[in-house]
């Protein structure tokens, strides 16, 4: 006698507490095992390339922060570098600096975040509200020098906003203090626990072939062992001038490639991150942050990408000017958007546990993939 | 005493029974869930760098009662689709198998609720429904989440319950008796009298089995976690992936129930792990009554050095769930199938082998 069996399709969101958004994973299971994963995307949809064209360059900024609402500096960086690519225009010394330390904050915070939910998609809460205390005090330096925590409409095309707050470079060097046994609190906490080590070692093998078929970059990418980072082999800004490593995954609990290899890179890029700040600090040169600052943009006719490494991965962004004042088309190479794509490929033939696991480690924010 | 009260006042046995067994421990259950539960984010709270609850009375005291009157106030949601009778008496059943297991727990030596000579395999089984119900649930809900999350509680609960039942046979093979009562009053005197530390027998035997005491200890905490569902085997209620799994469609009062059988399994595991290998409601360092001969004093004391116990244990299942991971589902299984009962298995032996020489 044979029994009828039937596959269970599962949707996994837009409502779900591990889809770090409203992202929708539809999951064919065969008893725990998945078969087949397709995210459907869209539900954080708000126009944001369309929109760009009805605005002038300076207005954009501000909608650049909503997209990788994490890493709102990094966003603002790319576009400030593209639309100065467009007026060919250089901007001083001490702006180029403050840029890099604010960048490089917002990537630990944003990587604090990365960790600290993946921590808490595996089960262990309690990382994940270090990690939150810590990035706390990095949105105060953030509140501090511009007002916002969150969205910060900081780094604008040929300057800054304002200038750091006095006590700004004290209070970072206290931070980055703090924060460094705390780090290894973290990793004795959750990165080298047994049971975290068992969920994520040998889960999701993202070779490194696969990696550069789908377009992956960022921590994802040297995850897999490749070295590839912008801010090395590509660099923009002044991060030429800074003595810094770029982790890749060793396989070191497992295979190269596996979840915990891009969760560890994620780790140890904050600790590289601490040290570039702390070169910028001792060289923050002084200077006025505004004096670069254009009245009116009106970039000649032309196109213009410019990349940088975000916490996520390579940000591009790919203007056309029309010589007006505004836009003629924006394009954003969002990293979440291409890296959401392996979801598929990574997670074919592993338990439904596993999908959370491997989702936390592609790290995704739906703002930036829906935009 | 309880027993002679209510014999008198109804003149049934069956009813004074089942009024002495039943009163006692429900006035205990439901103060000690308010309590484990406000314990529970308290501690929580302090291990994350928080305060934990702090609005409601002083330092948040009145928190689950605050949270009790919403869960009455809630809307009883049951959804068209859902098996209507089974969803209804599924967390009933849960909270009645937890209920239930307290009834042979020996809290003092002055009260039990039914002294039975298979007092820990009458525990053990009765605990069994709180499996049915859980499947219950999970079918009744008509809900994905909640089926899978069934399933896995179904298989998880059934597996873990073989390494306790080795354990707790160990114990019965060494102390020769499977009434808790009994096996609470062996272990009475000072501490190392205890089982964990080879009973009360001074002997070379005693000393032998102290690190096997051990093993069994762990073996049988480790598997009542999994067996309540507490971290690091919580993947029934796996929230991040099941939402919460099995109790995902329930609302109101029945949510609550599963919560408060929920605490109330944690106690009562934690009471058979004490009186199994901790003496039970024995003080570990004798009674004040006894030095200042006042003998009401004495079930008070153990009364409260059984409390103590128990919520120290409930405290290690806090303190885990908060610090550690969740495995996978078929870490879990591996766990148990291929290193808890193969231990334990041994470890029966062993303890065989040196009880008999």
């Amino acid at each position: 006698m044979s029994v009828r069996t039937e596959e269970m399709v599962l949707n996994m969101g837009p409502q779900h507490p591990s889809t770090h958004g409203v992202l929708r994973l539809e999951l064919t299971l065969e008893g725990e095992i998945v078969t087949k994963v397709v995210p459907h995307i869209g539900y954080l949809h708000r126009c944001f390339e369309k929109h760009c064209e009805a605005m002038t360059y300076q207005q954009v900024v501000p909608y650049t922060d909503r997209m990788d609402y994490l890493a709102a500096m990094g966003n603002e960086l790319g576009y400030a570098i593209a639309v100065e690519k467009l007026l060919n225009i250089q901007v001083p010394e001490r702006v180029e600096y403050i840029r890099v330390i604010m960048a490089e904050l917002q990537r630990i915070a944003s990587h604090l975040v990365a960790i600290g939910t993946y921590g808490a998609d595996i089960g262990a809460f309690t990382p994940f509200l270090y990690c939150f205390r810590d990035r706390e005090k990095i949105l105060h330096l953030f509140e501090i020098t511009c007002g916002a925590r969150l969205l910060y409409n900081y780094i604008w095309p040929g300057g800054l906003s304002h200038d750091l707050h006095p006590d700004f470079v004290r209070l970072t060097r206290e931070f980055i203090k703090e924060f460094r046994p705390n780090l290894v609190e973290l990793n004795n906490l959750l990165t080298y626990n047994r049971i975290f080590i068992d969920r994520t070692a040998n889960v999701g093998i993202l070779p490194v072939e696969t990696a550069i078929n789908f377009g992956i970059t960022g921590p994802m990418l040297r995850g897999s062992g490749m070295k590839w980072d912008l801010r090395k082999d590509d660099p923009y800004s002044v991060y030429h001038k800074f003595d810094f490593e770029i982790p890749v995954g060793e396989g070191k609990m497992g295979t190269v490639g596996d979840s915990w290899d891009r969760y560890f890179v994620r780790v140890r890029e904050m600790e590289e991150s601490l040290k570039i700040i702390e070169q910028a600090l001792d060289q923050l040169p002084e200077g006025d942050v505004t004096s670069a600052i254009p009245k009116r943009i009106k970039p000649p006719v032309g196109q213009v990408y410019a990349r940088i490494e975000n916490p996520r991965g390579e940000l591009g962004y790919f203007l056309i000017s029309d010589g007006s004042t505004s836009p003629f088309r924006v394009k954003v190479r969002a990293p979440s958007f291409v890296n959401l794509q392996i979801m598929d490929e990574l997670c074919r033939g592993h338990m439904v546990a596993d999908v959370v696991a491997i989702l936390g480690s592609v790290d995704i924010v739906l703002g930036e993939v829906d935009r | 005493m309880i027993y002679n009260f209510f014999y008198n006042l109804f003149g049934s046995e069956i009813i004074a029974g089942f009024i002495s067994a039943a009163l006692p421990l429900l006035i205990f259950i439901l103060p000690f869930a308010l309590i484990a539960v406000l314990l529970e984010r308290k501690v929580a709270g302090h291990m994350q760098d928080r305060l934990g609850p702090m609005r409601v009375g002083y330092h948040g005291i009145l928190q689950t009662i605050a949270d009790i009157i919403k869960l009455l106030q809630k809307e009883d949601i049951i959804a068209r689709e859902n098996d209507k009778l089974l969803f209804n008496i599924a967390p009933i059943l849960v909270f009645a198998g937890s209920y239930a297991a307290f009834a042979a727990i020996p809290f003092t030596s002055a009260y039990i609720g039914a002294n039975i000579d298979l007092g820990i395999f009458y525990i053990i089984a009765v605990t069994g429904l709180v499996v049915a119900g859980i499947l219950m649930a999970g079918w009744a809900s008509n809900n994905k989440y909640s089926l899978l999350g069934a399933m896995r509680s179904a298989a998880q609960i059934v597996s873990y319950e073989i390494p306790t039942i080795l354990v707790v046979l160990t114990l019965v093979m060494f102390t020769g008796t499977t009434n808790l009562m009994t096996l609470s009053e062996n272990q009475t005197a000072l501490f190392w009298n205890w089982n964990i530390f080879g009973g009360p027998e001074l002997s070379l035997a005693k000393f032998l089995l102290i690190p096997f005491m051990i093993i069994a200890f762990l073996i049988i905490y480790i598997s009542t976690l999994a067996e309540v569902n507490r971290t690091p085997f919580d993947i029934p209620e796996a929230e991040s992936e099941l939402v919460s799994g099995y109790h995902t469609e329930y609302s109101g009062m029945k949510f609550a129930m599963f919560f408060l059988a929920e605490y109330a399994n944690m106690f009562a595991v934690s009471a058979i792990v004490s009186a199994l290998f901790f003496g039970g409601y024995h003080s570990p360092f004798g009674y004040l009554g006894n030095t200042l001969d006042i003998q009401w004093l004495i079930p008070v004391e153990q009364f409260f050095w059984f409390t103590f116990k128990g919520v120290f244990f409930v405290f290690v299942q806090m303190w885990l769930r908060w610090t550690l991971p969740r495995l996978r589902v078929d870490q879990l299984m591996t766990a148990s199938w291929k290193y808890l009962i193969p231990i334990a298995f041994v470890n029966l032996l062993i303890v065989g082998i040196i009880t008999l020489i």
